[in-house]
């Protein structure tokens, strides 16, 4: 049964709609500036940088939680954490091509 | 409530080193962590081996189990005497939003707590923003809709205690929405403290299986059955999209695996996915003499090498 579309929370794709400041996503993390600018300078997270100031699109979000969460669960260092990041990613891909198939 | 045993969970000795401890925590964790492992019972695993780690890693909480520990066995009942932990000092506590079990909250609960309470200082009033995952439909995201999600929210109770809330929440899934992506709703995370504002929710998405189409970005394959002759000669055939049933002209001379594309009627966007129908030849069966007849016929009518090109 579905339930009726009135009384249904409005949500909104945060992937594409948003744009975020540095201070902005420190603060979702919570957690400092500077390790933003770690996760930038390793190359975690992409940034676009609009009249010299950095901005995030909301899937920056979705990835530096993630990698927190391995930086701070599997004590890996940064380089590792992006190597991970971005593998993690590529399998999520391929799992989700060999899932459809199945 | 059972004693645990710690070291067993991590599989070390009782008198491992630190050294040890922490090689064993990152090996297991490695295979465990929720974001890496496909193992059944990851996330069970994983808090257990994190709970045993919260504990063996610092030596004040590691003495403070091992003294306590002298006497218990594995599973047995346990209750914590009255003031066990007096002469121990306690330092940092754990600082993610893993919830431990009743054990390590009899032994470790208030410090624990006592440290998670400090973190949204730095904004003060505004609630912290809660994340969960869902399966989503692909329905749902071509069509837009409304759908209901059950989550477990971990929340403080009036005691200091972490525990686990179930909510349901109907939520129009925006349209378009893509696997890996996050829905928001806003202020729908921890509630304000006093003046402040709620907390957001963010949702993060990932599609069940679909029966009939598989994703890739934003376009949509369909694997469409077509027999020999509807391949070979041309023909219209029925065929199910996400808007409903179309004929789809084949064109004569198709072959497994020819692609035909459906522009702009994949996942929907400003720039919408394409869908596209990947042949597939269907072979009739030959169980009956009539069919193997016509298999005969064709054979016989057709010089026709399959392995032409394994060079046979």
């Amino acid at each position: 049964m579905s339930p009726s579309d009135d009384q249904a929370l409005p949500g909104t794709i945060f992937d594409e709609s948003a744009i975020l400041s540095i201070k902005d996503l420190s603060r979702m993390c919570s957690v400092d500036e500077r390790h933003i600018v770690e996760f930038v300078e390793e190359g975690v997270l992409n940034v676009v940088t609009v009249s010299s100031e950095w901005r995030f699109t909301g899937d920056a979000l979705r990835r530096a939680r993630l990698a927190l969460r391995l930086e701070r669960d599997l004590e890996l260092n940064l380089a590792g954490v992006a190597l991970a990041v971005e593998l993690l990613e590529e399998l999520a891909q391929l799992r989700r091509e060999l899932g459809a198939k199945r | 409530m059972e004693f645990k045993d710690y070291y067993k969970v991590m599989g070390v000795a009782r008198d491992a080193t630190e050294a040890q401890i922490k090689q064993a925590y990152r090996k297991l964790a490695r295979k465990y962590h929720p974001d890496v492992s496909k193992e059944k019972d990851a996330e069970a695993r994983f808090k257990e081996v994190g709970e045993a780690y919260e504990v063996l890693k610092s030596p004040e909480k590691r003495a403070a189990y091992d003294q306590l520990g002298k006497d218990y066995r594995p599973g047995q009942d346990f209750r914590p005497p009255p003031n066990w932990d007096s002469g121990f000092e306690f330092s940092g506590a754990g600082q993610g939003d893993e919830s431990y079990s009743d054990f390590f909250d009899s032994l470790f609960g208030a410090q624990a707590r006592a440290g998670r309470g400090r973190r949204g200082e730095a904004h003060p009033g505004r609630g912290q923003d809660h994340h969960a995952k869902v399966l989503l439909d692909l329905q749902a995201s071509l069509n837009g809709g409304t759908r209901s999600f059950t989550l477990r929210m971990p929340e403080i109770d009036a005691e200091g205690r972490l525990v686990s809330k179930e909510r349901t929440l109907n939520v129009q899934v925006p349209k378009g929405i893509l696997p890996g992506q996050q829905i928001r709703l806003a202020g729908q995370g921890e509630p304000a403290h006093g003046n402040g504002t709620a907390g957001d929710l963010y949702i993060e998405v990932e599609f069940q299986p679909d029966p009939l189409y598989r994703v890739d970005g934003r376009d949509l394959y369909l694997e469409l059955p077509v027999a020999p002759w509807e391949a070979a000669l041309g023909a219209t055939v029925k065929t199910p999209t996400p808007g409903g049933n179309v004929e789809l002209k084949i064109p004569a001379g198709s072959h497994a695996g020819s692609k035909l594309r459906l522009k702009g009627r994949g996942i929907p966007a400003s720039q919408p996915g394409d869908f596209y129908v990947v042949l597939q030849i269907a072979l009739p069966p030959a169980n009956d003499e009539k069919a193997k007849a016509a298999y005969a016929a064709l054979a016989a009518a057709l010089p026709f090498n399959p392995r032409a090109s394994l060079g046979v």
